[in-house]
């Protein structure tokens, strides 16, 4: 039988390993792909809580749902804008590895 | 059935999503994402969130992985070099990942509901488009107008940011 818990463990360790690759990855590309990850893993338990928690009329609770929608909304629209100012940087820069982007290092 | 419909997929969801993590080359983690995006739309739709399911699929699979691959060809990202690694930096962020895993993992243990079955759904047939629909354009209409003006700013952000000559 799966429980609530059994789809919040797998959203934690998706979001874990999404946090990870923020983490230690260099790559801007990559930390950008380990950022989608993290917020689909806070989609997977608001969906969960979702089918949790049934509303008066024993059908899912559709305000998460609607949540999730808005997010799936602005992440699409702030992964256009972060892969152009990549693109930016990597005109000026000629990399994409956050090591080598060190003009406001002290 | 279900269940094992659920470990398969989370498993699918969680190693494809270790390998974006994990691989060197950019162009296999952004197939690796794609893997484990449509992975994470099969257990919406496990939870009967069909138009979540639908949407994940359409617009991850679909646009913003597309973006990502147009995105890794333009720039003609190769293979990283190994470079050196600083082993503290790895260490710190191997272990604040390890410890919000323990502490993630401990809350759920600790919280009765987690520990609760799905209820059942009052009838199988749900007309979820529907009932997702009505609740955008009554309850949250002005959110969704919001939502528009923003994707219409990032539109033209995207624009200026990407023409040749700053001025």
């Amino acid at each position: 039988m799966i429980t609530l818990g059994d789809y919040l463990i797998v959203s934690g360790i998706l979001f874990v390993i999404g946090f990870a690759g923020v983490l230690l990855r260099r790559n801007i590309i990559i930390i950008f792909m380990a950022l989608e990850l993290m917020l689909n893993a806070a989609n997977l338990s608001l969906v969960a809580f979702s089918r949790f928690r049934l509303g008066p009329d024993g059908l899912p609770d559709y305000n998460a749902q609607v949540l999730v929608f808005f997010v799936i909304t602005v992440a699409a629209a702030e992964v256009a804008v972060g892969l152009a100012i990549i693109v930016a940087l990597f005109r000026t820069r000629r990399t994409t590895h956050v090591e080598d982007i060190n003009t406001l290092k002290f | 059935m279900l269940s094992f419909l659920f470990w398969t997929f989370a498993l699918v969801m969680i190693g494809f999503g270790a390998a974006v993590v994990i691989n060197r080359n950019p162009i296999a983690s952004a197939l690796s994402l794609v893997v484990s995006f449509l992975g994470l739309s099969v257990l919406f739709v496990l939870l009967n969130a069909f138009f979540i399911g639908v949407i994940q699929v359409l617009v991850y699979a679909g646009a913003v992985m597309v973006l990502f691959l147009f995105i890794i060809m333009l720039l003609d990202l190769r293979a990283e070099k190994i470079r050196k690694i600083n082993w503290l930096t790895f260490g710190g962020g191997v272990f604040v990942s390890l410890s919000l895993l323990i502490q993630i993992l401990a809350v759920i243990g600790s919280t009765k509901m987690a520990k609760q079955p799905f209820p059942p759904l009052a009838s199988p047939r749900m007309d979820d488009v529907r009932n997702v629909g009505l609740l955008l354009f009554e309850n949250y209409n002005l959110p969704f107008q919001v939502i528009a003006v923003l994707v219409l700013v990032a539109t033209i952000g995207v624009i200026v940011l990407s023409k040749r000559e700053l001025r």
